[in-house]
């Protein structure tokens, strides 16, 4: 009964469509299949493993191309996700078992990033894309009615509207849920069946899509929400679940936030400001370490505050930092100018977190070696 | 090279002895090991360890034994020059040596005496202080097939230079890490139905092939040790015949089958340093097999090894299964469909990887994504309880004793201080070497769950160096120092591990600070840096400030014990000023919005960090001298703030008065503000309690008659419906002064406050040099009079201020 739905039924003004026609060249932001056309060219050419059903690519290939590499011909493979392999090889393994996958992780973990370079490389498509929100209907899971044809023929296949889900389920394609656990309960419940019968019922139509083999789904998920509307049991067991962490070394998130800081800068049209990597490096050191609990020497244990502290809120720290210091500074990137955005960071609940604050300032940062100017500016901020 | 050839010849039992090359605590060795003795059916077992071991190697039939056990080697003399050799039930010299008791063959261990390792060891680092964890099976391990690499005592920066036999095998094999090469190509392979001695075959080629290209690898030791396996193993081929195999490690191989002759290896052997030595078998733990045990045996799973030795088939099926039962017993929701969804998980991860068999790499990922939900919580559940395993061994009666016991009875021999069963006392002067020594001794003894002493009250001098014991020598003891033998092998060492493990569970700051003092009591300076960081740790955790406040001042009295014993306390003052910091940063916000009771207590706990930051600033290391002053400064905080409880308010004044931080003019508009119509009375008086509460308050207003004159005016000044709230709290703050004070303020007070001016004293306080008795006489009767009574002065002065107030209100 699987009937495979014609893209051509589908009402341009619906999702998919509308970002066929731009091309890559012009869209602000082009999509992974189309950024990285090349390097998943050369993949497939050379990829000689076996590949799923519908897999554009060898599960071995997927990984590589998400973790970079160099082929054999010299092709070289930029990283997208820059963390433990492990991570990886586990997402990917998960998709080729024809489990779901739930990447969970803070803000800023590139959840995202993964799930579309991973559509990507699996379905060469990563746009069958459900963005959840809070308002997100049974609609957009399952399928809708294009009600003019509705009420002038009759139900009938015309006049059904479906889903990226449903899309991907009759072409055997990797569809993609953002922020799972914002969708309301009831909503979510609609993928039990499709994760666990690979089915999708219509029964106006008294038909079904069923899966084509090559079908899967990752979702998303931030787990600061969990508990807004947790998933069922029933919906988390057709989940394996990836947690991205934040980034492990020093060195790594000081690469990150000064490579984020400066794609921001320029596209706000900031003037330039001369190398702030010192900033940038204290920034991120007081962050791991109110994250972590624990000073960078692993030396002295510290109490953690309510906020995520993630790399993005890093980020954005420094870059208020390099616009308050090209605005009204004297253009270079000083303890001043990053030490407000930092205190804004930390102390989200007025009393428990400016206690924690106050005693890492008092207990680490004043002892620090050439930390006295950041000391000072923090001073002044937490008065 | 030759000698491949030969044994490729087949036949070889009857030509060369049985040589079996292993990874110390492989499983898939062992079970080769126990294959290969099932095929061969050698005449005798030789195994790598201490020859001085084969007379324990019966007991390891006895059903009271179960693995993990180790070999313990020490030094006669010196219990805590000691070597330990962990075996698991999955180690193949465990195997071979069951095996050889079963079939009734004789086992022998051939290794290099541990009379001779434990010397090396005094050569090498002649202090007691790493003793135990340069273990034998220390270092190399790690690199896998050779423990043998490493004697006793090495270890440590030596590994450095040394190549990795197994690294470069890895590397060769396209791996970047020889611990899972070696588990793919040997441990993960089951038994086949071919030739049980062809992978014994192939890893001696490798090995040989290696120590071609790099010979001793830097193990200089080893060259020793191998001569002397020569030996015995020539010496058991005389009495065995050819048919004996011998279980080492496959780095040792291609050198027992390297034909040197008698008297070369005697030469190695010559003039080794040697040291009388004991052995005895000890109950080990998995936990310390594991490298984060400390004594580390090398091996980071001792769970999951013994798993895979253990289980007949499906190992990657049977551990999900473990694990999910797991889970389950821990409420979590786990379904035999998350097993199969592991199970698969794991397997095709296995595939991408390359590797043949799922090892414990896949198995954790599959079990985080499917079973955990991601979560590492779990998941650290699952390392701490089936990964690593909280196994922990016996050992038979008939073991010999335990060499803590004989450390005891040198440690009373030295300090003559017999154990008997009657009680008596003992005064000690710890001034006196051998006192000091005794009192240490007893400390640690009562660290230890022995309690042959117990401190008793001094009846002399008080002073800190002195110490009264009250001595008793129970039969059972010696059960306790017996079964205190697992923390160490001499009083001291095994007192440190206890503390150390004491500090790591113990439930609250005050527990830790107390084990702090008694490390210093008990002269346990290694103990400390464990202590001192967990007490760090906890004090950063709490965010009680009153339990930092409470852990404070015995803190410090630490640091005063151990400035009178000698004792480094660097460590100790640093701790104290981090937790003095914490204080000040969140006294404070703690102060806010506290009762009468809590704020009582606060105003206690105010005294107690008072008290000790002043101590604590006298034995100011660089870095902290500012602690008075910052204290100052949150002591001024305090008094500003209108939310902090009137009492902490008044006593943070009278704090800074006494220290001279304050002006006395200040102070008295402080008082004037609080004691002002726009405060309530209560508050005020509960004010008025925490600045001239306690002792010395008294004198204080009897000295500034302006503080006395704002108390008086504002106690006149107290509405008649409020007065009856305020009183209890006056009561209590006067009533707490000398008799003296009171009747020298009912004075003064009858005087009318600012009426007797004195020429002669310096600015405010308004009184002569010296008393003048007759005018303070005079006075005497009236104040009876006023007061009600006869003679009996004590009496509440509340009662004096009640009768002040009817007096000034009639």
């Amino acid at each position: 009964m699987s009937a495979p739905v014609a893209p051509t039924s589908v009402d341009p003004s619906e999702n998919g469509s509308v970002s066929a026609p731009a091309g890559a060249g012009q869209a602000l932001r082009p999509h992974a299949e189309d950024a990285f056309a090349h390097e998943l060219a050369a993949l497939a050419a050379q990829d000689d493993r076996p590949r799923p059903a519908r897999w554009k690519l060898s599960p071995w290939a997927v990984a590589t191309y998400l973790l970079g590499g160099t082929l054999p011909d010299g092709t070289v493979i930029t990283p997208k996700y820059v963390g433990p392999r492990r991570i990886v090889e586990v997402a990917v393994t998960t998709l080729a078992t024809d489990r779901a996958l739930l990447l969970l992780g803070v803000p800023g973990t590139a959840k995202t990033w993964v799930s579309e370079h991973l559509a990507a490389a699996v379905s060469g498509d990563s746009t069958l894309l459900v963005q959840g929100t809070a308002g997100t209907p049974e609609e957009a899971i399952r399928y809708g009615w294009n009600y003019a044809q509705l009420l002038a023929h009759g139900p009938s296949r015309d006049a059904l509207v479906p889903s990226p889900v449903m899309r991907a389920m009759a072409q055997g394609m990797t569809a993609r849920v953002e922020e799972l656990t914002r969708i309301p309960a009831d909503v979510q419940d609609t993928l039990i069946t499709i994760l666990s019968e690979k089915t999708l019922p219509i029964p106006e139509l008294g038909e079904e899509v069923q899966a084509v083999r090559g079908f899967n789904l990752i979702a998303t998920a931030n787990d600061r929400d969990r508990g807004v509307n947790d998933l069922s049991s029933a919906l988390r067991r057709r989940f394996n679940t990836v947690v991205l962490p934040l980034p492990e070394t020093p060195e790594a998130e000081v690469d990150i936030v000064s490579r984020r800081v400066d794609q921001i800068g320029r596209s706000l049209d900031l003037p330039a400001v001369p190398d702030g990597v010192d900033e940038i490096r204290r920034v991120v050191t007081v962050f791991r370490e109110l994250r972590d609990g624990v000073t960078v020497d692993g030396r002295t244990k510290l109490k953690t505050p309510s906020g995520t502290l993630s790399t993005a809120e890093a980020i954005s720290v420094v870059t208020n930092g390099l616009a308050l210091a090209a605005h009204f500074g004297d253009g270079v990137l000083r303890a001043g100018d990053v030490a407000a955005g930092i205190l804004g960071a930390v102390v989200r609940d007025p009393a428990a977190d400016r206690v924690i604050w106050q005693e890492y300032l008092e207990t680490v940062v004043r002892e620090r070696d050439g930390w006295a100017d950041f000391y000072r500016a923090c001073r002044e901020v937490s008065a | 090279m030759t000698a491949r050839e030969e044994r490729a010849g087949g036949d070889r039992l009857s030509a060369q002895p049985l040589l079996l090359g292993v990874r110390h605590h492989g499983p898939g060795s062992a079970r080769a090991v126990r294959a290969a003795l099932d095929q061969a059916r050698p005449a005798a077992v030789l195994i790598e360890g201490p020859p001085e071991a084969d007379a324990l190697i019966p007991l390891a039939a006895d059903e009271d034994m179960r693995p993990p056990v180790a070999l313990l080697a020490h030094a006669v003399d010196e219990p805590g020059r000691s070597a330990f050799w962990p075996l698991a039930e999955f180690s193949p010299e465990w195997v071979a040596i069951r095996w050889a008791l079963e079939h009734e063959v004789p086992a022998r261990f051939i290794d290099l005496l541990a009379a001779h390792s434990l010397a090396w060891q005094r050569g090498q680092d002649g202090t007691h202080g790493q003793d135990e964890s340069a273990g034998p099976e220390e270092g190399d391990e790690g690199s896998g097939g050779d423990r043998g690499g490493s004697g006793p005592g090495e270890g440590g920066p030596a590994d450095g230079v040394r190549i990795d036999p197994l690294g470069v095998l890895a590397e060769t094999a396209g791996y970047d890490d020889a611990e899972r090469w070696w588990e793919d190509v040997v441990e993960h392979r089951g038994v086949g139905e071919g030739d049980a001695l062809a992978p014994f075959t192939a890893v001696e080629e490798a090995m040989t092939a290696l120590r071609e290209a790099h010979g001793s690898g830097g193990h200089d030791r080893d060259l020793v040790r191998e001569a002397y396996m020569r030996l015995q193993l020539r010496a058991a081929r005389r009495e065995f015949g050819d048919a004996v195999a011998v279980v080492c490690g496959a780095w040792h191989v291609p050198a027992l089958r390297q034909r040197s002759t008698v008297t070369a290896d005697r030469a190695l052997l010559k003039g080794l340093p040697k040291v009388k030595t004991d052995m005895t078998w000890v109950p080990w733990t998995n936990r310390r097999l594991a490298r984060a045990g400390g004594y580390g045996a090398g091996i980071d799973s001792p769970g999951w090894y013994g798993h895979l030795f253990a289980a007949r088939d499906r190992p990657v099926e049977r551990w999900m299964t473990k694990v999910a039962g797991l889970l389950r017993a821990e409420d979590r929701l786990v379904s035999s469909a998350h097993v199969i969804e592991a199970v698969r998980l794991a397997e095709t991860l296995a595939a991408l990887r390359g590797r043949p068999l799922p090892g414990l790499g896949e198995t954790t990922d599959a079990v985080r994504a499917v079973m955990c939900e991601g979560s590492d919580v779990p998941l650290a559940l699952v390392r701490d309880r089936l990964v690593v395993g909280d196994e922990l061994g016996r050992v038979p009666a008939a073991a010999p004793a335990v060499p803590l016991q004989r450390d005891l009875e040198r440690a009373q021999r030295r300090l003559r201080l017999k154990p008997e069963a009657r009680e008596r006392e003992l005064e000690l002067d710890l001034r006196k070497e051998t006192d000091a020594g005794r009192s240490r001794l007893l400390h640690r003894l009562r660290l230890l769950g022995v309690p042959w002493g117990e401190p008793a009250v001094s009846r002399g001098s008080t002073g800190t160096f002195r110490e009264s014991w009250r001595l008793c020598w129970e039969p059972e003891l010696s059960v306790r120092v017996a079964e205190a033998g697992v923390w160490g092998t001499t009083v001291r060492t095994a007192a440190t591990a206890k503390a150390e493990s004491d500090a790591v569970s113990a439930p609250g700051l005050a527990d830790v600070t107390g084990l702090a003092e008694r490390c210093l009591l008990a002269g346990l300076p290694d103990a400390l840096p464990t202590v001192m960081r967990v007490l760090a740790d906890r004090a950063a955790l709490d965010s009680d400030v009153a339990r930092l406040a409470q852990a404070l001042p015995a803190l410090v009295r630490s640091l005063r014990y151990g400035d009178v014993r000698g004792t480094d306390t660097g460590a100790l003052a640093g701790v104290a000023a981090g937790l003095a910091e914490r204080i000040f940063v969140g006294l404070p916000p703690a102060c806010a919005a506290l009762d009468a009771d809590a704020a009582d207590e606060m105003r206690h706990h105010l005294d107690a960090v008072h008290g000790a930051v002043g101590l604590l600033a006298e034995a100011a290391q660089r870095g902290h001298a500012d602690l008075r002053f910052r204290w100052c400064s949150v002591l001024r905080t305090l008094s500003g703030r209108d939310t902090v409880p009137g009492v902490v308010r008044g006593r943070a004044v009278r704090l800074l008065l006494d220290d001279g931080e304050l002006a006395q003019e200040e102070a008295a508009r402080l008082m004037g503000l609080v004691l002002s119509p726009g405060t309530p009375p209560a508050d005020a008086a509960a004010w008025i309690e925490g600045f001239v509460g306690g002792s010395g308050g008294g004198l204080l207003l009897v000295h500034d008659e302006r503080l006395l004159g704002l108390v008086d005016r504002w106690l006149t000044g107290v509405p008649a419906e409020a007065f009856t709230d305020v009183l209890p709290l006056l009561r209590r703050t006067f009533a707490v002064y000398e008799a003296g004070v009171r009747r020298t303020l009912g004075d003064v007070v009858r005087s009318g406050p600012g009426s007797r001016r004195s020429p002669s004293a310096a600015g405010v306080s308004g009184f002569a040099g010296e008393l003048d008795a007759a005018r303070a006489d005079a006075v005497l009767p009236v104040v009876r009079l006023l007061l009600g009574q006869d003679g009996d002065t004590a009496a509440g002065a509340g009662r004096a201020a009640d009768a002040r107030a009817t007096a000034v209100a009639g």
